[in-house]
């Protein structure tokens, strides 16, 4: 019987997938890294090598972006209309659910994902997010204009070209279909870069968008570094436009490359410290609460959500995340791990009080407690930085000017959640809040139609929705002169 | 060679169709030696491959008899024989479909399951047409007369690409948030708009289906449907096939039936919230006055036309030509967009005269299960004999009778390809729908002449313009007062391009984006601020 405590499950609970797919993908074939070199990915759960995968580096990603620009400069994929290409693209979402298993095994594995989440959650909305943009794929429209002169004039929207999308650890699977969904439905070609920590799902689904018939060339992957890899995206003299999902640092440094290099297009989805405010108000059952790295709550309700807090953090099972009774897994390495032990410390140096967790779950892995902090001031470094990891910030407050107040003093943007049944908070909190995302009475509640990204150090542009389409086009004005028309 | 042409002229999806390298059919169509004397033509009807099952009206998900009891006989326009005998419709069976429809709405899964799993239940639909297309290409050309190819090839695949393009705007049916001049938080609601009521015509049994169906299922609302007494059999197939896919039972119903009964009992109907309607301007009247002496449904009418062809003196004669013929012939020429006009620029006259008249001469007539025929019977002896009162017409009023003029065969409905030339703008065969095969060519002089003779009509449905020039192509896109303007090609029919008519061709849009919003009501919702931080 396994022994969930050292975070390490019995192979034998759930049919682990061998790894199939460990070399780069460019131009529809696996190969090696030109320089042969291989990194190892690492199993969150117990610190082990999963598999060893090729490295890709500036050569691979050039012959990746030559693979792209033929796709997109003389290939099929752009030159069919959306209808085509929405059929291909429902192909390949009916080949990842059928495939849901596999993958959700191979996040887990490889990123530390619920198992039990990946398989009935994840990876059921990558494939819908493939079938909501093969859907909007025959949708994009232009305009004919109102010209104020004898001219008839028109925009086309027209597909960018070659994109570079830069994607990170936390949701493989979903940044992955979030980002290449809405490229490949405007026609764009691309090549994706995966997190060094989580490359083996983007492997696999580049050999499924293979079967269902993507032309070759349209969808690259180049598993590899930030510093290498990434870098290369981000300052290739013919990528038209590069998306990046990560932290705010490395965002940076790939809007300088982009503006150094070619000027690209550049989209970033950033880091954030997004506050859940909670309301006297507010439903103390609600699920809300737990959400949210900084939590203010009204001073009202404050000791109630604290003891209801508390709760649910002593129910909030720590273990390996093939368990399904597991709530929470690993952190994704031991960088990770290191960071937020030392943000807790910190915490604890800095005069916030522990109420909860604190330490390293378990003796292997990367496992850690869900922790809380109480009497935690607006200056401190749990308040501010972004831990990512499973530490809250409990703050009291008294009025809602204050909340909106203390809600924006972030350099970040990204989301915030609002938990009231009063109409005009939500109103009012709703507008307030200078985040690209606003939650009343929800959080993480994601939508395929919904779009998603940031304000201030959060980033822009938006993934999900018909918007998330037009980061990957480009809008051409036609004009043209017309002669005795009977209306201007 | 006229498989070529149209592939070069004609969307793709008929192109990619009728020239078909497998098929050997575009040989035969390029040979152009069938022209098929009575015998050929009529005395062995090739028994169509496929057996009628769904005679009765789809009510709640089930199939019933009408309430009376009665039926009415299809007909096989090749033969005048009966297909089958279909339960026929009236007041209260559309009582009966109207409250399953609208307890399906208001009580029911269909508007509260999310939109992504109403799109895959369209999806599933979309699949098991396509898995039954070859069947039902084969009663659709039975119940029609159209050719067993342009079913097969053509119209059911198109069927199942609608439908896959309306499953893909259901997640995707947003309203606005609107700027308000004072501190008000303002949306749009786009609702569904509940119950629809549509009439759908013969001329194309399963894509008006498509047309009408689609989007107002996409948008989450509930249809009583009633196709044309002529053509009951592919709309009940696949209302099966619906259900098959998981549409919950009352979303869709249909009645097969008569326009004076259960049409109207539709158009008067009063819990009926939106009517849609395709047919003749005449009877697209009453269905508006039923509408609104009834409450007041909003109605979308797409009717009839008599849309000009323009082949300016610039233009490829041959090509012109040829998308002209399509234009008219297509369909046994009863198409509400028909290019039943066809002005010709004096300079260019004679060589299109000749031309057109020859290729009206080869153009192949019979069975329409045979391989290579390009037309079939018309619909229905009314349909017929009117045809041939126009054409008598034609020739009694002076203009030239260049080829055909008769019908053809003794049994069924089959009419000779008929050109008319000299047709000058005051002759009825000018003026009237005919909605059969009988081109009338007209002259022209000047550009400002035509656009005015183009435009002296009370229909305004479509126009072809034939020119190579930029500016004469523009011009005379903006000069037409019609819904569509095919410049160098016709009856391109894509899912997402808007279709429909300025003046007596009808009201409102199908197809495309501007579909949904006859399927939609736009509610808005209003909410004071505190303290906004911006307006």
């Amino acid at each position: 019987m396994a022994d969930k405590s050292n975070g390490y499950l019995a192979d034998s609970f759930i049919n682990i997938p061998e790894i199939k797919f460990t070399k780069l993908f460019i131009n529809g074939e696996f190969v090696d890294a030109i320089s042969g070199k291989r990194f190892e990915t690492i199993d969150p759960r117990n610190g082990e090598v999963i598999a060893r995968v090729a490295e890709g580096d500036t050569e691979d990603v050039d012959l990746a972006v030559k693979a792209a620009r033929q796709a997109f400069d003389h290939g099929p994929w752009p030159r069919m209309p959306g209808h085509a290409r929405g059929r291909l693209m429902m192909k390949f979402a009916d080949l990842v659910e059928q495939h849901a298993e596999e993958a959700a095994a191979l996040d887990t594995m490889d990123a530390g994902k619920l198992y039990s989440i990946g398989k009935l959650l994840d990876i059921p909305v990558g494939a819908a997010s493939l079938r909501y943009y093969a859907g909007a794929a025959d949708k994009i429209h232009g305009e004919t204009l109102k010209m104020s002169r004898e001219l008839h004039g028109y925009t086309l929207v027209e597909p960018v070209g070659v994109v570079g999308h830069i994607i990170p650890w936390n949701f493989p699977t979903n940044m992955f279909f979030m980002k290449t969904a809405p490229a490949l439905a405007a026609g764009c070609t691309m090549v994706v870069k995966p997190a060094e920590q989580t490359p083996l799902s983007a492997l696999f689904y580049a050999y499924l968008s293979k079967l269902a018939g993507i032309p070759d060339g349209v969808l690259n992957v180049v598993t590899g570094f930030g510093a290498t890899a990434g870098a290369a995206i981000a300052s290739h003299m013919d990528i038209d436009k590069v998306s990046f999902t990560g932290s705010t640092e490395v965002g940076r440094l790939v809007m300088q490359a982009a503006a150094t290099s070619n000027l690209k297009h550049v989209s970033l989805e950033l880091g954030g410290k997004s506050p859940v405010i909670v309301f006297d108000d507010a439903d103390p059952d609600g699920e809300v609460c737990v959400a949210g790295s900084r939590v203010f709550v009204q001073e009202g309700i404050y000791d109630e959500v604290v003891n209801k807090l508390v709760e649910k953090a002593k129910n909030w099972t720590v273990g390996d995340p093939f368990d399904p009774n597991v709530k929470q897994g690993p952190q994704v390495d031991k960088k990770q791990f290191e960071r937020v032990l030392s943000y807790i410390e910190q915490g604890k140096r800095d005069g916030a009080s522990l109420l909860f967790g604190g330490k390293q779950h378990g003796k292997n892995g990367y496992y850690i407690q869900p922790t809380i902090f109480i009497d935690v001031e607006d200056h401190m470094v749990v308040a501010q930085e972004e831990i990512f990891g499973p530490v809250m910030s409990l703050m009291k407050f008294k009025t809602i000017e204050e909340a909106i107040e203390r809600a924006n003093s972030t350099k970040y943007g990204l989301a915030a959640g609002i938990v009231t049944k009063n109409i005009d908070t939500a109103n009012t909190v709703s507008r307030s809040i200078r985040a690209g995302v606003v939650w009343i009475n929800c959080y993480f509640a994601f939508d395929n139609d919904c779009p998603y990204g940031g304000y201030k150090l959060s980033g822009f542009g938006r993934d999900l929705g018909m918007e998330a389409l037009y980061k990957y086009t480009q809008t051409k004005s036609v004009v043209t002169p017309i002669y005795n028309s009977p209306w201007l | 060679m006229a498989g070529r042409r149209i592939s070069s002229v004609v969307s793709r999806s008929l192109a990619a169709y009728l020239t078909s390298p497998s098929s050997g059919r575009t040989s035969c169509i390029r040979r152009g030696l069938h022209k098929y004397s009575t015998a050929a033509a009529i005395d062995e009807p090739i028994t169509p491959p496929v057996e009628v099952n769904y005679t009765k009206l789809l009510i709640n998900g089930q199939f019933v008899d009408a309430a009376s009891g009665k039926t009415f006989h299809t007909v096989d326009p090749r033969t005048g024989n009966v297909i089958a005998d279909v339960a026929e419709g009236d007041a209260q069976d559309v009582n009966r479909a109207v409250a399953a429809a609208r307890k399906a709405f208001d009580e029911g899964p269909w508007p509260k399951m999310t939109a992504y799993e109403r799109s895959r239940v369209l999806l599933r639909f979309a699949d098991l047409v396509e898995k039954h297309n070859d069947a039902l290409a084969a009663l659709e050309t039975w119940d029609n007369g159209k050719p067993y190819e342009q079913s097969a090839k053509v119209e059911v695949p198109m069927f199942v690409r609608l439908f896959r393009y309306y499953a893909g705007w259901a997640d995707k049916i947003h309203g606005l948030t609107v700027p308000a001049d004072g501190p008000y938080h303002v949306q749009t609601l786009h609702e569904p708009i509940g119950v629809a009521g549509q009439i759908i015509p013969w001329n194309f049994p399963l894509l008006m289906f498509a047309w009408k169906v689609g989007p107002a299922l996409a948008c989450g609302n509930a249809v009583v449907l009633k196709t044309a007494e002529q053509t009951p059999l592919s709309a009940l197939y696949v209302a099966n096939l619906l259900h098959e896919a998981g549409l919950p039972p009352g979303v869709l119903n249909v009645i097969s039936g008569f326009g004076p009964t259960a049409g109207a009992a539709i158009c008067s109907h009063m819990d009926v919230d939106k009517l849609a309607f395709t047919g003749s301007t005449s009877t697209g009247k009453l269905v508006l006055e039923l509408a609104a002496k009834s409450n007041l449904k909003p109605v979308t009418l797409e009717l009839g036309g008599k849309s000009p062809v323009i082949v300016c003196e610039d233009a490829d004669v041959d090509k012109a030509v040829e998308t002209a013929h399509f234009a008219l012939f297509f369909n046994q020429g009863q198409c509400c967009c028909s290019g039943s006009r066809t002005f010709v620029h004096e300079r260019v006259y004679d060589e299109f005269v000749e031309k057109a008249k020859a290729r009206a001469a080869n153009r192949s007539v019979g069975d329409p299960f045979k391989q290579g025929i390009e037309q079939g019977p018309q619909i229905d002896p009314e349909q017929f004999n009117k045809i041939l009162r126009y054409i008598k017409s034609g020739v009694e009023t002076g203009a030239t009778l260049e080829t055909g003029g008769d019908r053809l065969g003794s049994k069924g409905y089959y009419i000779q390809p008929t050109v008319f030339s000299n047709v000058t703008d005051d002759m009825l065969i000018a003026q009237d729908e005919i909605f059969g095969p009988v081109q009338s060519i007209l002259k022209y002089k000047s550009t400002e002449e035509v656009i005015r003779r183009a435009n002296a009509t009370s229909y305004g449905l479509a126009a072809g313009v034939f020119t190579q020039n930029l500016d004469t192509a523009n011009t005379l896109a903006r000069a037409l007062r019609v819904g569509t303007v095919w410049i160098n090609c016709y009856d391109t029919f894509d899912a997402a391009i808007p279709f429909g008519g300025y003046k007596m061709s009808g009201i409102g849009r199908e197809k495309g984006v501007y579909s949904l919003r006859n399927y939609l009501q736009v509610k808005s919702v209003v909410t004071p601020l505190k303290n906004p931080a911006w307006l």
